[in-house]
């Protein structure tokens, strides 16, 4: 099942659809990656509003897929978890440390206009 | 139809006291006639019935006149279930009297009691009528007792149901009240926790907050635990799930109020006090939210 990835300026936005296969998320992990060396983005937002369950998998891909794209010198923001997917993700102890996180898309931009003017 | 075997040793008619004649109505058919009676009779009986009530000490809570009124409702109702055999009606009508009593403080035993005892009255009454026809008392009861019993039982369960029904949502109002979640400005949620939370509580509490972050988009969060003297290591590692959740959906928490015995908790079980953002009383709470939001207070100059 293909990702779209939308361009918005120097942000890409990754929106995940419900239920991705474990090889949908590998597929998405190399292609997300790429098309931030394509475009030269600054930042990248995954939504993923539609997934009503997170597992464990697919909570270390999203870490793994944020810190591959800070190695390209871009921010990743997960934004649009919803608060009984938030919820089960904290018991299992699946906590996607160092990824910043925001509401939803609107907040998710927020904070990368935030931050991009702080440190221009 | 009915099946009527009729033997009898002389033609005759049935004046003539010396004719035994042997008839079995079909059940439905005497059910008719004991209800027959029962309506007939109506006005006695559940005046007899009340009076038993009264002597018993139930129902204490109400009024004669409110005694009377119910006993006239619930009296057709039994009749009418006797008759129709129709049960979820009855139970319906149970469901509906006692949302009427239970609020008026009538207890389990006095309903099942005062079916009892109109269970009583009826059959003494049904003694009464046949007691010349032993026989014919027999087959009435076989039709009376099944019906009566299945009507007590019925009444009683769907009693109890209703009270279950009510203790479980005074329950939830309690819990939902004791755990508001309150915007004090845009962005800024406060969660003050008062008393003794348990696992389920905590819970509660949890998905009260995220939805409350998801539909006020807060950014900041501060929950203050001054009101609560003590958590265990369950209910701690809770607090702290709810501080991780809800950064996931965005939100910083600040966690205000911490007693010296649960600050002692928090570093037993080993909390990542990087990962807790707290501050002393709610106040500085408060002040510490309004700085990440942005916000500055200004005093104005005095006022006239």
């Amino acid at each position: 099942m293909e990702v779209p990835i939308l361009k918005q300026g120097e942000v890409l936005i990754a929106t995940f659809q419900a239920a991705l296969s474990d090889a949908d998320l590998n597929h998405l992990r190399m292609g997300l990656v790429q098309q931030v060396v394509k475009f030269r983005s600054r930042a990248v937002i995954v939504d993923v509003t539609a997934m009503d369950v997170m597992d464990s998998f697919a909570s270390r891909t999203l870490r793994e897929i944020a810190h591959m794209i800070r190695l390209r010198g871009a921010e990743t923001v997960i934004v649009g978890i919803q608060p009984e997917v938030a919820f089960a993700m904290v018991q299992l102890g699946l906590t996607l440390e160092g990824v910043a996180t925001a509401l939803d898309l609107e907040e998710g931009l927020a904070y990368l206009t935030q931050k991009f003017k702080s440190t221009d | 139809m009915s099946k009527r075997e009729v033997t009898s040793k002389d033609s005759g008619t049935r004046s003539n006291p010396g004719v035994e004649i042997v008839r079995s109505e079909a059940p439905s058919e005497l059910l008719r006639e004991l209800v027959a009676h029962l309506r007939q009779n109506r006005t006695q009986l559940r005046e007899e019935w009340v009076v038993r009530i009264t002597e018993t000490r139930l129902l204490t809570a109400m009024t004669k006149e409110e005694i009377f009124a119910e006993a006239t409702s619930v009296y057709d109702s039994y009749v009418e279930a006797l008759e129709t055999e129709a049960f979820e009606a009855l139970q319906a009508y149970a469901r509906n009297l006692s949302e009427r009593i239970i609020p008026r403080g009538v207890e389990t035993h006095e309903v099942v009691g005062i079916v009892l005892l109109l269970r009583d009255v009826l059959a003494r009454s049904l003694f009464a009528k046949y007691q010349t026809d032993f026989k014919k008392l027999n087959r009435i009861l076989d039709a009376y007792e099944p019906a009566a019993n299945r009507i007590a039982n019925t009444v009683a369960v769907g009693f109890v149901q209703e009270r279950e029904r009510v203790i479980r949502q005074q329950q939830e109002a309690i819990r939902e009240l004791s755990t508001p979640v309150l915007q004090v400005r845009e962005r800024l949620l406060i969660l003050p926790i008062i008393g003794v939370i348990d696992p389920q509580r905590a819970r509660q509490l949890t998905e009260q907050l995220l939805r409350g972050i998801r539909t006020n988009r807060a950014k900041v969060v501060v929950i203050d635990i001054t009101g609560v003297a003590a958590m265990d290591v369950t209910v701690a590692n809770h607090l702290v799930q709810t501080v991780e959740a809800s950064r996931l959906l965005g939100a910083t928490v600040i966690v205000t109020g911490l007693s010296p015995e649960i600050a002692q908790t928090l570093v037993t079980i080993g909390v990542d006090l990087g990962k807790m953002n707290t501050v002393g009383d709610l106040q500085g709470g408060i002040e510490q939210a309004e700085r990440l939001l942005g916000y500055k207070v200004l005093t104005l100059a005095e006022p006239r």
